[in-house]
């Protein structure tokens, strides 16, 4: 047996294996200006949730899990957002991503959520949404197009998001 | 010859499939660290314990270096 024949064997191996890698890779992240993919899940009262019923409104997406400390400080400010925003048409969606319902509602006992949670165990959602960080928020305008993302939690960025949320409020 | 060229093929194939194996270790997406994030997870999990080890390390060997309490090596500080 040549080598050449040897070599185009390899080779042949080579690209099986890369194309296989190309196709399997992970979904890309969401970035500003795409479409929000949407999603239908669960509340805790067992009734389905999806975001195209919401579609019309501004919506601040959060993916939390209860082991997530950021996650805790941020539950007081949405509770805030959502007391000064809710007439003017924003919708705080909160998709918990806990593998155990129970230890986020155990966290719910201890941290008050006035907004809607929803429950995705199997994590299909953070997967097609790309989600980098817990937690990860994503601003969705009225006409369903992402248009901030934030990574991580922290009280200064905070308040340029409510900023951003009140402009597109705003912005009819 | 042919089945040379055949075994090989599956030689290259079984090669490429257990490299692509060590491949698919990935690591756990940032919604799946619930059981990394637990408390009986971490490197130090008392922190009194942690605290005191690093008290009595720090005073044996300042020369070299430490978590900033210094000390001559009696281990008395």
């Amino acid at each position: 047996m040549s080598i050449t024949s040897t070599l185009r064997v390899v080779r042949r191996a080579a690209l099986i294996s890369f194309l296989a890698f190309t196709f399997t890779s992970p979904a890309c992240a969401l970035a500003v200006g795409d479409p929000a993919p949407g999603f239908a899940l669960l509340d805790s009262t067992g009734e389905l949730v999806s975001l195209d019923r919401l579609r019309g409104r501004v919506i601040y997406v959060d993916f939390w899990a209860s082991w997530c400390g950021p996650c805790r400080r941020s539950f007081p400010w949405m509770n805030e957002l959502r007391r000064r925003y809710l007439d003017q048409g924003l919708t705080i969606v909160c998709i918990n991503v806990d593998k155990k319902k129970t230890d986020a509602e155990r966290f719910l006992l201890q941290t008050p959520a006035s907004f809607t949670i929803l429950y995705d165990a199997a994590g299909a959602t953070p997967n097609t949404w790309g989600v980098r960080a817990m937690p990860s928020s994503y601003l969705i305008d009225r006409q369903g197009r992402v248009v901030a993302v934030e990574a991580g939690f922290t009280e200064e960025r905070a308040a340029g998001m409510e900023e951003r949320i009140r402009k597109l409020l705003e912005s009819k | 010859m042919n089945s040379h060229a055949t075994l090989l093929a599956c030689a290259a194939a079984m090669l490429a499939a257990a490299l692509g194996g060590c491949a698919t270790m990935t690591p756990p997406k940032p919604w799946e660290k619930g059981d990394l994030a637990r408390p009986d997870m971490q490197f130090d999990a008392d922190p009194l314990d942690a605290k005191l080890e690093q008290h009595v390390y720090t005073s044996k060997e300042v020369t070299g270096g430490g978590y900033g309490v210094g000390g001559g090596g009696c281990g008395c500080n």
